[in-house]
């Protein structure tokens, strides 16, 4: 396959935008702008490209609800906070690949009608932030931004928004608290963002890779673009996997490869050559995967009929050795330590579980104490008001699905089994 | 209170928001650059040109993990510890570090050298066990390569 999102990365001056334009960067603004945006919208929706940040929600439904609200000025945010632990798809396009992201979002803010956008970079990318500023700075020197680009009376301007180190700012409506200069704390919906976001103006959050997608579909057409990949929800998408295999990374692929091809076929298989124990696909708050049951195409509609999400498809692969208490353990400390505190069953939830969590991988497991955890997580789930606490929930109870008797096994032998010791 | 070129910078970053409102959080990113770290007279500072209410702003300042409230060391050294670096071996870096150079979790090392950062997920996942020293990653840790990427920071 042809890559869109990862083109040029062998390239070391990929970032500069005369290195773009070599590849045939930003063509596809000028090429847009003989369209109306309403055009623009209807071939995205042609396309099928449904948000790569977690949700899969199909895009041009938000951009035609934003478009069509009738408030001034519009913004575009793009979604860079990539916090979800295990996923690192967004990072090379921010580093090395800039200008894919700012001619997608210029086309996307054309489309929508935004002529601000801002650029929600999680604090912990710092290098990122200086290669986004300076390809941004680039973007302006060529009229590529601006107030009249391409002399075609376009306006869009373009900025960096630091986040500091918040997973929570990656649900859109907390992104926009903090944009606004707030503690990340989502909003109750509705109202929408694509009606009330971002300073009270409609809004578009979209992912990174999401917007990386658009300049294609425009080079392409929708036609072409949705023979890539599954049918429900085609185009490229990128894979980042870590953990126990041989080649760990990020890997262009078209949407719903199986998860099995990607691990054995892609990455090299399981490093050393030891036995496969479970897979987390979608990022670490998806429902874990034992190793029997990885043989499902990786996208948005079928990953649901096997059982976990496709998430933000960042997969992590556990080899035989790994104690999966305490990685739901793990999972849940870094859940209660950024639940933001608004809602109840989420702050208190998460740090119950954790501590239940915490004494069974010490060896003090009460018993009882896997029932708890499913009394505390069955009184998260659906109760809080951002995914974060059904997240926490739903890592909770599908470790127990899955792998109840490495918990029982924990409780009764007042220790944690896979220590070697 | 900021000299007279902090507080350009920071009108000019203000002017990139339709509100003052918004640009707290880099504001605040500059005083923890000017004050080393957010005290009361950094976050007297910011209030001043903002005109955002001190405990507004602290309460923000707060909510972040990226902005220190306690003086740091020279060097900050951010290190990864959620699943894919910690089924990498990120816990025995942890404790490397606080063997070898005594610094826990949250410390710092009483030469005012290194301060330690346990982080959750830096996206370098890939190329686990990971950290940040300041603004550099440094991926594919080892006991050995910690030590040869610490001497470069004196």
């Amino acid at each position: 396959m042809e890559k869109v999102l990862l083109k040029n990365m062998e390239n070391p001056n990929s970032a500069d935008i005369n290195e773009y334009k070599k590849i045939g960067g930003y063509k596809n603004i000028p090429k847009a702008f003989e369209f109306q945006p309403k055009e623009i919208i209807e071939e995205v929706k042609l396309s099928g490209l449904r948000g790569r940040g977690g949700a899969g929600f199909p895009v041009a439904m938000k951009w035609t609800f934003a478009s069509a609200y009738p408030n001034f000025p519009k913004y575009l945010l793009c979604n860079a906070d990539e916090g979800e632990p295990g996923t690192f798809k967004d990072r090379p396009i921010l580093e090395k690949n800039p200008h894919l992201l700012i001619e997608g979002m210029v086309i996307s803010g054309y489309a929508i009608g935004a002529e601000y956008g801002y650029i929600y970079l999680r604090g912990e990318y710092p290098h990122a932030k200086d290669v986004l500023n300076k390809a941004i700075a680039q973007a302006y020197d060529n009229g590529l931004l601006g107030d009249n680009i391409f002399n075609k009376g376009v306006r869009f301007h373009l900025t960096v928004h630091q986040g500091a180190g918040a997973y929570i700012c990656g649900e859109e409506t907390a992104l926009i608290e903090s944009l606004e200069g707030d503690k990340g704390q989502p909003r109750i919906k509705p109202p929408f963002p694509v009606n009330v976001g971002a300073f009270s103006k409609p809004t578009v959050v979209n992912n990174v890779e999401t917007l990386s997608n658009v300049p294609y579909i425009i080079e392409v057409g929708s036609e072409a673009y949705s023979k890539i990949g599954s049918q429900e929800c085609p185009g490229p998408k990128l894979y980042c996997v870590s953990g126990h295999v041989e080649k760990p990374g990020v890997y262009e692929l078209p949407m719903g490869t199986v998860l099995r091809d990607i691990i054995y076929m892609h990455c090299g298989g399981i490093k050393g050559g030891k036995r496969l124990k479970a897979v987390i696909p979608g990022g670490a708050t998806t429902p874990i995967l034992p190793a029997e049951k990885i043989d499902c195409p990786m996208d948005f509609v079928n990953m649901p009929k096997h059982g976990s999400m496709l998430g933000s498809g960042a997969i992590i692969v556990m080899d035989e050795s790994v104690c999966l208490v305490k990685v739901c353990y793990r999972i849940l400390k870094f859940l209660e330590h950024e639940s933001c505190g608004k809602c109840t069953p989420c702050r208190e939830g998460t740090g119950w579980l954790r501590s239940i969590l915490g004494r069974i991988e010490n060896g003090e497991g009460a018993e009882g104490d896997i029932d708890l955890l499913l009394s505390v997580s069955g009184n998260m789930a659906g109760k809080t008001f951002c995914p974060l606490g059904d997240g926490a929930a739903s890592v909770t109870q599908n470790f127990i699905k899955h792998f109840r008797n490495e918990f029982e096994e924990h409780i009764k032998r007042a220790k944690c089994v896979m220590r070697n010791e | 209170m900021f000299n007279e070129t902090v507080l350009k910078e920071i009108k000019q970053i203000s002017g990139k928001y339709p509100t003052t409102r918004a640009a707290l959080l880099p504001a605040l990113y500059v005083a923890q650059r000017e004050f080393g770290h957010l005290g009361a007279d950094a976050y007297e500072a910011v209030s001043d040109v903002l005109g955002v209410p001190k405990a507004i702003a602290r309460g923000v300042g707060t909510f972040y993990a990226m902005y220190k409230h306690k003086p740091m060391g020279r060097h900050i050294v951010q290190l990864c510890t959620n699943v894919s670096c910690m089924i990498l071996g990120a816990e025995k870096l942890s404790d490397f570090l606080k063997n070898k150079y005594g610094l826990e979790p949250g410390g710092i090392t009483p030469d005012g050298r290194f301060s330690l950062v346990i982080m959750e997920c830096i996206g370098a996942c890939g190329t686990a066990p990971a950290m940040l020293v300041n603004d550099d990653f440094y991926e594919n840790l080892t006991e050995k390569y910690i030590e040869e990427i610490l001497e470069k920071y004196k």
